[in-house]
């Protein structure tokens, strides 16, 4: 083995772990971000929720995600090895840097789906779901996309012509489609909708909050999208990583400009929270290929991401389906956009493979989502009471306030 | 002796309190309130749907007052607090039946 390979193999390692590390954080953005669009009265346990869930995430990943996505053992088994000597195909990073990177992305699916369901789920019917999401769902339709497998033998994804870089199908639609049926199930917070088709605002509690996880969601995601190059230590692979960071940025910042102007033509004021959904949008419209864009196509795909993602919202109420966050259209519809974006940009991917790996992703996980949330449903119950609703499921679920100091004087 | 109180526009605090300074009142307390008047909510705007506020943030000062002050701190109020336009807020004046002192145990008018 050569010294400029042990060199290459150390900083790609390096450099997989380091963005593993960033999308990671992105746990905590959406931590902050839900945290600050509930009400106060439910900010404990959407902490709790999105805390837990990434425990969960990881160690379901651990004990048979990886093996079904990627093949090999359960409890990760058969990626102990020297990822340089040891795998068929040698790579440049070790193996458990690869596991490290694919995990934090099972937990981010999972975030996607906490929000959408936020201040009327049960704590534990979440976690229940959880852990079919990351341990199976997630992992099946990740062995038919990233893991190369056929879909139940019938066809391969990756010879129609299917592409999706970083995940704006694999992860964030796959999310949003399980929210999508938990939110169908659990039916909207009592007095968002009114009966003659009226949508109530229930504002957030803490904007500061909201914004602090926007933006660390922005800066996670060059982990998210910049990682997915899988390497670094090469001239070729340095120039990608650096493209990617850049055309991140860009769609990012294109997102959200587009959603305020949009909001600010709707509503005639500048609403922060479609700002902020609109630079998410704008991230995961590029998501799915951020390496081939030039820096004004990224912004553009970004852009009209932004502008999509508050006409969605404002239907999806239309529709009845209450989605505290805006999670669905960030991460499903605008997702979709992402994946049908791809082919203007990669030639090595076609317009009907996308059509038809968007599908798979959506039948599958939407499908299957409906039916383990159905099951928990008929079984323990997805929904708190409607009196615990009232008082908040801080107390339901948690049995502690985030602000105690504002209503008990003790100390 | 009077109780007067005042609720006024929050933003109104420092400048009703500097001009009740100048005349020698000697205490004031005061409390974040909710509520409407004539001026009722007003609307605001959450992801494109309009909510109402029914009860607006205003400020109510606590004064207690010896009778021959009253006249002069209700002007200073006034003046202080007045912009004008809707949502001012009101004075209300109410007999005081007695003062007391924690500190000294002392009544009535010395101890205001």
């Amino acid at each position: 083995m050569t010294d400029v390979f042990q060199l290459q193999y150390a900083l790609d390692t390096f450099y997989f772990l380091m963005c593993g590390a960033l999308v990671m954080w992105m746990a905590a953005g959406f931590a902050m971000l839900e945290a600050g669009l509930v009400r106060s009265k439910n900010t404990t346990e959407i902490l709790t929720k999105n805390i837990a869930l990434f425990a969960v995430a990881c160690t379901m990943y651990m004990v048979c995600g990886y093996a079904i996505m990627y093949g090999g053992d359960i409890f990760l088994s058969s990626i102990t090895g020297d990822g340089a000597t040891g795998a068929e195909e040698p790579a440049t990073y070790a193996p458990s840097a690869d596991f490290y990177f694919q995990v934090v992305f099972v937990a981010t699916a999972m975030s996607i789906v906490s929000g959408s369901v936020a201040e009327r789920m049960k704590l534990w019917a979440f976690l229940a779901f959880a852990v079919v999401m990351t341990g199976f769902i997630y992992p099946m339709e990740g062995a038919w996309t990233w893991g190369g497998a056929s879909v139940f033998g019938m066809y391969t994804l990756g010879d129609l012509g299917f592409s999706d870089f970083a995940g704006s199908g694999i992860v964030h639609m796959a999310g949003a489609s399980a929210a999508l049926a938990g939110v169908l199930l659990l039916g909207a917070r009592k007095g968002k909708y009114g009966p003659n088709g009226q949508v109530n605002a229930i504002p957030g509690a803490n904007l500061p909050m909201a914004t602090l996880g926007t933006f660390i969601l922005w800066l996670g995601w060059f982990g998210f999208n910049g990682g997915s190059v899988l390497a670094t230590a090469s001239v070729e692979s340095a120039n990608a990583v650096a493209v990617v960071f850049m055309n991140t940025n860009a769609a990012a910042s294109g997102g959200l400009i587009g959603a305020l102007l949009v909001a600010r033509l709707l509503f005639g004021k500048a609403d922060l929270t479609m700002a902020l959904n609109g630079a998410l949008a704008g991230l995961v419209a590029i998501t799915a290929e951020p390496s081939t864009p030039t820096v004004l196509q990224a912004t553009l795909f970004g852009a009209a991401g932004g502008v999509l993602v508050v006409f969605s919202i404002l239907t999806l109420d239309k529709l009845k389906l209450d989605d505290p966050v805006g999670a669905i259209s960030v991460h499903g519809v605008v997702g979709l956009l992402g994946l049908l974006l791809v082919p203007i940009t990669n030639e090595g991917s076609s317009f009907s493979g996308q059509l038809i790996g968007v599908a798979t992703i959506f039948v599958w996980v939407f499908g299957a989502s409906f039916i383990v949330w159905g099951i928990l449903k008929a079984t323990m119950g997805i929904r708190v009471s409607e009196e615990e609703e009232f008082s908040g499921v801080d107390i339901a679920e948690c049995g502690m306030e985030a602000y105690p100091e504002f209503v008990s004087a003790k100390s | 002796m009077k109780l007067v109180t005042a609720i006024v526009k929050p933003f109104k605090l420092d400048e009703v309190r500097e001009a009740l300074g100048d005349l020698g009142v000697a205490g004031v307390t005061v409390t974040e309130v909710k509520g409407f008047g004539r001026q009722k909510g007003h609307t605001e705007l959450y992801r494109g749907a309009e909510y109402v506020v029914d009860f607006l943030p205003k400020v109510k000062l606590e004064i207690a007052l010896a009778d021959e002050m009253v006249e002069s701190a209700v002007e200073a109020i006034t003046a202080a607090a007045q912009t004008g336009k809707i949502g001012d807020g009101k004075i209300f004046i109410t007999t005081l039946e007695e003062v007391i002192r924690i500190r000294t145990g002392e009544t009535g008018v010395e101890a205001v």
